[in-house]
C-alpha cells in the first residue's frame, strides 16, 4: 500500500531525530493526535511552553549549535507571533553575520466550517516577502522528500507551508499539458486539488487547460517546463490559498508575466476576515470559482 | 534586592583587581576613541555605547568562561572584555569589509566566533530565547546571556528564562540595569523587578550594584549552578544611541574603582597602568583609521 504524505513526514522526522541528532519542538506535539500523526513517538522531541513569541527564537538558537531543528506551528496563523526571531535573526544571519541558521518551519494550515478566523489562514506569502528564506508548499510524498533533501543540503531556514488536507495524499501530481489548451493554470498548496477538479469539469465542457503544480515558491525557478505552456496558451492563472491581495498568487502571476509578457491572472482568498460559520468561509478558491474564472478569462481572450 | 547584603564583600585578589581595571580602562578608552571617530564623520552607523557600564563585563569575564556569548545591542564592552578581536571591531564600526561582520552589521551585531560571541541583530531581548535555544540544543555548553532593563520587560525574555529553568539549562543571565529605556526611567515603566519575579519561579536570582567585588562574589557563587540570574545596577553615561550626554552621570564606577585601588596604597602605579592602556587604544584606532 502506498505511503501517505503524513506517513512520509513522520518517517523523515523519525530518521532525523533518531539518526541525525535532530530536534523537533513546538507546542503540544505529543497531545491529541501527534500533529495529525505526523510526529513519531521517539527521542529529541521538545515540548515548548505556550510561548508563541519565544518559540521561533528557541528554535533558531538550537540551529546555531547545529541541531537543524524542526519547529512545528500547528496553525499558520500563529506565525505572526512566532516570526520575529525567525525573520530578524534566522533569515538575516547569513547576510549580516555570514553564518547560517537552518530552521525547518513546519507551518500547518487547515480550513473548513468552524475553524474560524485565527486557525484557517495560509501565510507562505509573508515568508516569500522576507529575504533569507526558502519557501515551499509540498503536497505529495515525493515532493516532501525532495524539499527535505533540499533543506539538509543547504543552510537556509525553510518555511514549509503544509496543509492538513494533503496528509492522506498518496499519489504524485504530474503537470498536465495539452497542445490545444486554452489556458495554463498554476496551482499552489491546497489549491492544487481544486485546480485538478476544475480541470476535469472544464475538460468535460470542452475547455482544455494546462495544469502546472508549484511546490517551490522561493526561490521561484521558472523553468521551460513552467513557462513554455504559458507562452503557448498566452493566458495563465495562478491559484493559491493565501489572501490574493499581496499574496503568493499575485506575486507568482507577476513573475510569470514579467518573464513571458503573457497575461496571468491571480486567484486567492478574498480580502476579508474568515468567519466560523459556513457562509463566512474564505479559504482556498473553490473548484466552482476556478471554473467560473477560467471560463471568463478564456471567453474574454476569444472575444466572447 | 532579593538578597540582603549585610557585610562587605570583597573576594578580589590584587591580580583580579588589576585585570578588571585594565579591561574597564580599555573599554572606556576604546569608546572615547569611537566618539572621536564618530564626531569626525568616520563612523556612519548608529552606535550604542557602554561607557559607565564597563565594570560588569570586565568583572564577569574575569571569572566566567562561557562557550557561547549572547550579547545585547550595547555590546562593545562584552565583546572587548571577553577577548573579541580588537582590530575587527574597529573595522566593523568603520564599515570596512575586514570588520567582524564584514562591515554589514555596525555597532549592535559585533561578533567573534573565536570567543563564541553570537552577534545581536538589534531587537532588544531577542538574544535571550536564542541563548536558551542554543543551550537546549547543546547542554554541554555554558552560555552567557546579557540584556538590559528594557529588554527585561519583553515577554519572550521572562518565558525563555523560565524555560531554561524548567530544563535546567546552563545559562548565566545578566541584566545590565541602567534604569533607562532610551530616556524613560524604570519606575515609569513598571513596578516590579525581574529578580523578584524570577525568584518567584525558583530561579537563583540576586539584585546587586556594579561594584566588581560584589559582581565577582555572585558570579563565583552561581557559575557552577546554572541557570541563574543577576540584575546589576549600573549607570550609562551617554544617550541610548549616539554620543550625546544629557547630565553629569550620577556615578562613574571606573573612577570609583580606580580611586579604591589608589587608596589601597599598594606599590603599583594605577595611573600609569591606565595611561598605558590609553596609549595602546589610541595607537590601534589611529592605525585602523588610516586604513579606512
Amino acid at each position: 500500500m502506498a505511503r501517505t504524505l503524513g506517513e512520509t513526514i513522520r518517517e523523515i522526522i523519525r530518521i532525523h531525530l533518531e539518526e541525525n541528532n535532530g530536534i523537533i519542538m513546538g507546542q503540544c506535539l505529543s497531545a491529541v493526535g501527534w500533529v495529525n500523526n505526523t510526529i513519531p513517538d521517539t527521542k529529541n522531541i521538545v515540548e515548548l511552553c505556550m510561548t508563541d513569541v519565544a518559540g521561533g527564537g528557541i528554535a533558531a538558537g538550537a540551529a546555531i549549535v547545529g541541531r537543524r531543528p524542526i519547529l512545528v506551528l500547528r496553525f499558520q496563523d500563529f506565525v505572526f507571533l512566532n516570526s520575529s526571531m525567525l525573520v530578524n535573526f534566522a533569515a538575516k544571519r547569513k547576510d549580516i553575520f555570514q553564518k547560517s541558521c537552518p530552521v525547518f518551519i513546519r507551518s500547518l494550515a487547515t480550513e473548513g466550517p468552524g475553524v474560524g478566523p485565527v486557525h484557517s489562514g495560509v501565510f507562505h506569502n509573508i515568508f516569500m516577502h522576507m529575504p533569507g528564506f526558502r519557501v515551499v508548499a509540498p503536497m505529495t510524498p515525493l515532493e516532501y522528500e525532495k524539499i527535505w533533501k533540499e533543506f539538509m543540503e543547504n543552510d537556509d531556514p525553510m518555511y514549509v507551508s503544509e496543509h492538513r488536507i494533503s496528509f492522506n495524499q498518496t499519489e504524485e501530481m504530474k503537470n498536465i499539458i495539452h497542445d490545444d489548451s486554452k489556458i495554463t493554470i498554476y496551482g499552489i498548496s491546497s489549491a492544487r486539488l481544486n485546480v485538478l477538479e476544475a480541470y476535469e469539469i472544464l475538460k468535460n465542457q470542452g475547455i482544455k487547460c494546462n495544469v502546472i503544480h508549484l511546490c517551490n515558491l522561493k526561490p521561484l525557478i521558472l523553468t521551460d517546463e513552467v513557462l513554455k505552456p504559458l507562452i503557448k496558451t498566452k493566458l495563465g492563472m495562478v491559484v493559491d490559498p493565501c489572501f490574493e491581495i499581496c499574496g503568493a498568487s499575485e506575486s507568482v502571476a507577476y513573475n510569470l508575466m514579467k518573464k513571458t509578457k503573457m497575461f496571468v491572472c491571480a486567484l486567492g482568498a478574498e480580502d476579508r476576515s474568515v468567519g466560523a460559520s459556513v457562509k463566512y468561509l474564505n479559504t482556498t478558491p473553490a473548484t466552482s470559482k476556478i471554473v467560473d474564472k477560467v471560463k471568463k478569462l478564456v471567453g474574454e481572450k476569444e472575444g466572447k | 534586592m532579593d538578597e540582603k547584603i549585610t557585610e562587605k564583600i570583597d573576594d578580589l585578589t590584587k591580580e583580579d583587581e588589576l585585570e578588571i581595571l585594565k579591561k574597564m580602562c580599555y573599554i572606556r578608552d576604546f569608546e572615547k576613541e569611537l566618539i572621536k571617530a564618530f564626531n569626525n564623520n568616520c563612523v556612519h552607523t548608529p552606535i550604542y555605547l557602554s561607557i559607565g557600564q564597563e565594570a560588569i563585563s570586565a568583572t564577569i569575564s574575569r571569572f566566567f568562561k562561557p562557550d557561547l556569548i549572547f550579547g545585547q545591542h550595547r555590546g562593545h564592552s562584552t565583546y572587548l572584555a571577553f577577548g573579541g578581536d580588537k582590530v575587527k571591531i574597529i573595522d566593523e564600526l568603520l564599515g570596512m569589509e575586514t570588520g567582524c561582520c564584514c562591515g554589514r552589521g555596525g555597532s549592535p551585531p559585533v561578533q567573534d566566533e573565536n570567543i563564541g560571541m553570537v552577534g545581536h541583530h538589534g531587537l532588544i531581548g531577542e538574544n535571550v530565547p536564542l541563548a536558551v535555544g542554543a543551550a537546549l540544543g547543546d547542554k554541554s555548553k555554558k552560555i552567557y546571556c546579557v540584556f538590559g532593563d528594557g529588554a527585561a520587560e519583553e515577554d519572550y525574555v521572562f518565558t525563555s528564562i523560565g524555560f531554561a529553568l524548567t530544563h535546567k539549562l546552563p545559562v548565566l543571565f545578566i541584566c545590565e540595569d541602567n534604569d533607562l529605556s532610551i530616556l524613560t526611567k524604570k519606575c515609569d515603566r513598571r513596578n516590579w523587578e525581574l529578580s523578584d519575579a524570577l525568584k518567584g519561579i525558583g530561579m537563583p536570582s540576586v539584585d546587586i550594584s556594579d561594584d566588581p567585588a560584589e559582581i565577582s562574589h555572585y558570579i563565583n557563587k552561581f557559575k557552577d549552578n546554572l541557570p541563574a540570574f543577576i540584575n546589576i545596577r549600573t549607570c550609562r553615561h551617554h544617550w541610548h544611541t549616539g554620543v550625546g550626554v544629557d547630565n553629569v552621570p550620577e556615578q562613574d564606577r571606573l573612577e570609583l574603582f580606580k580611586n579604591k585601588l589608589i587608596n589601597e596604597g599598594k606599590r603599583i602605579n594605577i595611573n600609569e597602568i591606565c595611561e598605558n592602556v590609553n596609549k595602546e587604544v589610541k595607537l590601534l584606532w589611529q592605525e585602523r583609521l588610516e586604513k579606512q
